[in-house]
């Protein structure tokens, strides 16, 4: 393992600015990921640390060696895609040792069958290695896609989207199997999502980007409660933030530049209003179990809320609206912080 | 607008029960899910409202009349797939107004209705423009706007957000039940995705090999559960099963769990010793550093307001409890748990049904 340091890395592709001016450090033992939407430069990111992209300006340092101009076979990192691809002619087994059975690296047989064994019971997959690749759920399938990168000890493991072609429940139960095999390897790993809840739950670090820039950069906590503009306030978190006008909740006190009051669903408070100071109505409220939903009409704009089911609120009753740690963000959507 | 009822609808394929002796009522303006994996039946029970699929058995009612045998064009059904099949050499005027020009509806209306149902679903703007080049939630409103143009009596939706990305499945789904508000229209829904269900539907019915096995409000199938296939389907993560052999009594408040005692609602039925599960959603789970049932932690996963602990008793059984994300716990500690008496289900292993209980029994929350 290795920290892995890009610094004012840009890749242009035709016309369009896929990463600009990127630095980014994965300290050792880390999990990096990377959050942004479609298009945000978040693989090429990944491709320029593999070396299957050559940057236009920066470097890529791996520990202390220079790595910007070495062909990916030398780079020693190990990549996994979205799109797991497995040989579907060979077993588990054999797929899993395939890496370590390539000519350019001729580990020992014996050597083969420790660590391909060792790496399917960290994956409990060990009572699959004699099935076909084909033979397996699409949950067995990524596991094996994740053990083939696992089984070889690269300085850092590329992973883009892994999980992304699991249904909800996979997802949920791999996120947690991944966070506890990083742990136990003590693996590094660059990690790219669009998923705000895999990037959450999974993540040491978190870096926020959005058209190739990095907007910030933090541990889930930091980015949650501290976000630096709307973007990131409202990547985060679901249901996502509620971004207001300031005008609309004139009784809440403010900075001067503000434009956009930010309130997490769960920093706003509702009560059902009695002697006619209410602010908005229930329009719809939406039952998740654990919690409801509240959608409540202030004026134009939908403002939702998190409640107890129990709480007794109806739809078209008339709420009074206070805000607990409110954001301010200015005209261009920067926070204005109050100290 | 019509009620939909179906009694005792049966279809096989070959040898395979699709859909078995399946009877419920979709009340005239409800928003009704049908939830269930794949091949659970769902889209066949559809398909057989709307008039795509001849039942083997059974009757269909749509608002009184019997239109079992009748041909999906005589159903006046607005039927929205997975994939918005829209004519791509027609712009979304065209694309619109196609179901309104076969039924022969004169010109000056047409435009009026078009314009009507792309003011409703907020896409007139996009009405000159080529479908081709729409985003594909622009062209699932397109489509939603071919549906409802008609304004036919009941609209049948299969998993009409399942090609969307994530984000903009939540979008949609906030936008269907606005629009849902709007028209209140009779809506037949099918989805394998609980979230959608539980945020949209007025009632759900799930389904498993062919059979509705519960049917209800959302919350109501969420707090109580009438098996376990229901408490596992419905919520994120799902219900927490804790395995344990006991007996039960009618009155008895508690049950012994080895070393612990879990206080539970009042039992309404009894059983002699047998395998049982307790029943526990994750919000139910606390953790209690002194509590005689231990666990030893596994993982825990920031949500912001919430986490997710994952926990492994030392009986093996994993569970998930969801609390305040400033309680700090590290994966290896040991901890104890205790859990929220009055939400408890009880179910008998084998069967996996829930056993009668002060909570199973108590009246349906609005």
């Amino acid at each position: 393992m290795a920290e892995v340091v890009l610094d004012g890395v840009s890749k242009r592709f035709g016309h369009i600015q896929a990463v600009a001016d990127l630095t980014l450090r994965v300290a050792e033992g880390e999990i990096l990921v990377l959050l942004g939407p479609t298009g945000a430069g978040k693989t090429t990111t990944l491709r320029l640390v593999a070396g299957l992209e050559r940057p236009d300006a920066g470097t890529v340092r791996m520990g202390d060696r220079d790595i910007t101009l070495e062909p990916p076979s030398s780079r020693d990192v190990a990549f996994v895609f979205q799109q797991y691809s497995l040989y579907p002619h060979m077993t588990v087994f054999e797929n899993l040792a395939f890496p370590l059975r390539s000519p350019a690296r001729r580990v020992p047989e014996p050597q083969v069958r420790a660590r391909v064994q060792e790496i399917a019971e960290l994956l409990h997959i060990e009572d699959k290695l004699t099935k076909r690749a084909t033979q397996l759920s699409g949950g067995q399938m990524q596991r094996v896609a994740i053990g083939r990168a696992l089984v070889r000890s690269p300085s850092i493991y590329l992973m883009d989207e892994p999980l992304s072609s699991l249904d909800a429940k996979l997802r949920a139960e791999m996120r947690v199997e991944l966070k506890r095999i990083q742990r136990e390897l003590g693996a590094t790993i660059l990690y790219v999502t669009h998923d705000q809840t895999e990037a959450m739950t999974m993540a040491s670090t978190i870096g926020v980007i959005d058209r190739g820039c990095l907007v910030q950069l933090g541990s889930p906590r930091e980015i949650y409660e501290d976000p630096v503009n709307t973007h990131v306030a409202a990547r985060l978190g679901s249901p996502s933030v509620n971004l207001v006008p300031r005008g609309l909740f004139p009784h809440v006190p403010a900075p001067d530049q503000t434009v956009t009051i930010g309130a997490r669903t769960e920093h706003v408070i509702i009560k059902k209003s009695t002697n006619g100071s209410a602010h908005g109505r229930v329009k719809w409220i939406e039952h998740l179990g654990d919690q409801s939903h509240l959608h409540v009409t202030v004026a134009d704009t939908d403002v939702v809320t998190l409640g107890d089911p129990d709480s007794g609120l109806a739809v078209g009753d008339e709420v009074a609206i206070d805000m607990v740690k409110p954001l301010f963000f200015d005209a261009g959507g920067e926070r204005v912080r109050t100290s | 607008m019509a009620e939909i009822r179906v009694e005792n609808l049966h279809k096989t394929f070959g040898d395979v029960v699709a859909v078995r002796d399946s009877t419920f009522t979709v009340p005239n303006g409800d928003f009704f899910c049908l939830l269930g994996p794949s091949g659970c039946g769902k889209t066949t029970t559809l398909r057989m409202v709307a008039g795509l699929e001849l039942p083997t058995s059974g009757r269909i009612l749509l608002g009184g009349d019997d239109v079992t045998f009748k041909p999906a064009a005589q159903r006046d059904i607005a039927f929205v797939f997975q994939l918005f099949a829209l004519y791509p050499h027609m712009n979304v005027f065209s694309n619109i107004a196609y179901p309104l020009r076969c039924q022969g509806t004169p010109k000056g209306e047409i435009k009026g209705r078009v314009e009507e149902a792309a003011r409703t679903l907020r896409i007139s703007h996009l009405l000159p423009r080529s479908v081709s080049g729409l985003s594909s939630g622009d062209r699932q409103r397109v489509a939603l706007g071919r549906a409802i143009v008609r304004k036919p009596l009941a609209f049948m939706l299969d998993e009409p957000l399942g090609a969307l990305d994530a984000e903009m499945r939540e979008v949609m789904c906030g936008e269907l039940r606005a629009l849902h508000d709007r028209l209140h229209a009779t809506t037949v829904y099918v989805t394998h995705d609980q979230i959608e269900a539980m945020s949209m539907a007025d009632t759900i019915a799930i389904m498993r090999d062919g059979i509705v096995e519960q049917l209800g409000p959302p919350q109501e199938l969420y707090d109580r559960p009438a098996t376990m296939y229901v408490a596992d389907f419905i919520g994120s993560p799902p219900m927490n099963f804790i395995p344990f052999r006991g007996a039960l009594a009618p009155g008895d408040r508690s049950l012994r769990i080895g070393p612990a005692v879990v206080e539970v609602p009042e039992a309404r039925e009894g059983t002699a010793e047998t395998d049982l599960v307790l029943g526990a959603r994750p919000e139910d789970v606390q953790l209690s550093a002194s509590a005689a049932l231990r666990a030893e932690v596994i993982e825990a996963e920031y949500l912001g307001t919430t986490q997710i602990v994952t926990l492994s008793t030392a009986q093996g059984t994993r569970l998930k409890a969801r609390t305040r994300s400033e309680i700090t716990v590290r994966p290896g500690e040991s901890t104890g748990l205790t859990f929220r008496p009055d939400k408890l289900s009880v179910f008998d292993k084998s069967s996996g049904r829930a056993l009668r209980s002060a909570l199973h029994e108590g009246a349906p929350r609005g």
